[in-house]
């Protein structure tokens, strides 16, 4: 039975650090099985979590000085609520891990504490029915753990309670910018070629320069502004701070040089730009719903298609008729 | 869920209160606090809170609640498409992965 400490050392700050900015993400993981922090004995305590390292590392530092078991199920290395919505953090996973670590013959009761984020992949009874453990779900965040512990396994509401501050929604985006930039690159390329041979170098670089603005916007500000753009959409969103990007590129580009149609498409293309950026970021959200996002989807989509197709049709017209 | 909120009039979640024993597994699983209980029942307390994650409906004992519960993912929902369109995608047809 491994024994684990419940104190993050460089290397697990390290390796959170490197997840978050995607790289070896999916081989932050811990094999599955039973694992025992401080010394528990039969009667104590059996809490489940997933084995992506950085959930097992939030969960093991918040249980300091305790006697706990943790069973954690195999994931593949995806987080609770990620792992819970595909399923992997499931019913069957769950009464499949209880059998092959033989939890029945090391504990002396049959209840397991999980995460109220796993709830979307586990059915209570039917892993009672199949396994004979009853599932109680504690808090959202392992941080409440301790005090949820102390109070005789009470959810107070505030550990029902979501959040999405500010630092949480800042520490999402550097993989999503990284993830993006794939795509970017090639589109970037595209737009520093064709501005070039429509008009020359200068204004090749303006456009590259202004599309990676626009999607910096879509990508970061968006996100991070989130409660405080106005409307509800994320399209909508991301399309207003594409247009603050557009008019701040407008004036640091001296834009009052440009004809008509070219002000145009950039007042058109970079908001549709940022909007799309922007419109990814419900991924990572918890409050989206598959519906919603489907709604909004066939309305942006769309709307951005036309108003990159009208852009360029104004640039070709700015280029070639004025 | 304060200083956030989703669009309104798209939550798909139903809850067939006649079947409703009133165990309140929904209540102690929803994130959003879209149920509430009602004397021997439970009842929508805020359905456009709903986000569809299937929770309730994956723990009720009885089947009482339904939801087309998924992913609320653009990327991920755009890869399903192109998947099914067998136009590429980045594998996997959701997010997280």
């Amino acid at each position: 039975m491994p024994c684990i400490s419940t104190k993050l050392g460089f290397g697990d700050h390290l390796g959170a650090c490197k997840a978050r900015w995607g790289f070896g993400r999916m081989d932050f993981i811990i094999p599955p099985g039973l694992y025992a922090i401080g010394h528990p004995m039969a009667t104590d305590p059996v809490l489940v979590t997933a084995n992506y390292k950085m959930s097992y590392d939030l969960v093991r530092k918040s249980l300091d000085g305790r006697n706990i078991w943790l069973l954690v199920l195999e994931t593949n290395g995806i987080n609770v609520w990620c792992a819970a919505g595909k399923g992997t953090f499931g019913t069957g996973e769950l009464v499949r891990r209880i059998e092959a670590t033989g939890l029945s013959g090391i504990v002396s009761h049959c209840q397991l504490i999980l995460p109220i984020l796993g709830a979307p992949g586990i059915s209570a009874h039917e892993v009672a029915q199949r396994s004979g453990f009853r599932v109680i779900y504690a808090a959202i965040r392992a941080a409440d753990l301790p005090e949820y512990l102390d109070n005789g396994l009470v959810v107070t509401p505030e550990m029902r309670q979501l959040t999405f501050t500010f630092y949480e929604r800042l520490v999402l985006i550097p993989v999503e910018i990284v993830l993006a930039l794939k795509s970017a690159i090639i589109i970037v390329a595209a737009v520093l070629l064709l501005l070039t041979a429509l008009g020359n170098l200068t204004a090749g670089i303006a456009g590259f320069c202004a599309y990676l603005g626009a999607c910096f916007s879509g990508l970061v500000l968006g996100p991070l502004l989130l409660p405080w753009l106005p409307g509800r959409s994320f399209a909508g969103k991301g399309a207003i701070v594409g247009l603050i990007w557009s008019t701040i590129f407008y004036f640091l580009a001296d834009g009052s040089g440009w004809n008509g149609p070219v002000t145009a498409a950039l007042f058109l293309a970079l908001p549709a730009v940022s909007a799309f950026y922007t419109l990814n970021f419900t991924g990572c959200t918890p409050y989206t719903s598959r519906s919603g996002v489907k709604k909004e989807m066939h309305i942006a989509l769309p709307t951005m298609g036309v108003a990159l197709t009208i852009s360029f049709i104004l640039l070709l017209a700015g280029r070639y008729l004025i | 869920m304060k200083n956030f909120r989703y669009l309104e009039n798209v939550a798909t979640v139903q809850l067939d209160q006649a079947t409703c024993i009133g165990c309140g597994r929904c209540i102690e699983v929803c994130p959003h606090q879209v149920f509430v209980p009602e004397g021997k029942k439970v009842m929508f307390a805020d359905r456009d809170a709903c986000m569809e994650c299937g929770a309730c409906a994956l723990n009720c004992p009885v089947k009482a609640i339904s939801v087309d519960a998924g992913v609320g993912c653009a990327s991920g929902m755009i890869n399903e498409w192109l998947q099914a369109h067998n136009l590429g995608g980045t594998g996997g047809g959701s997010c997280c992965s």
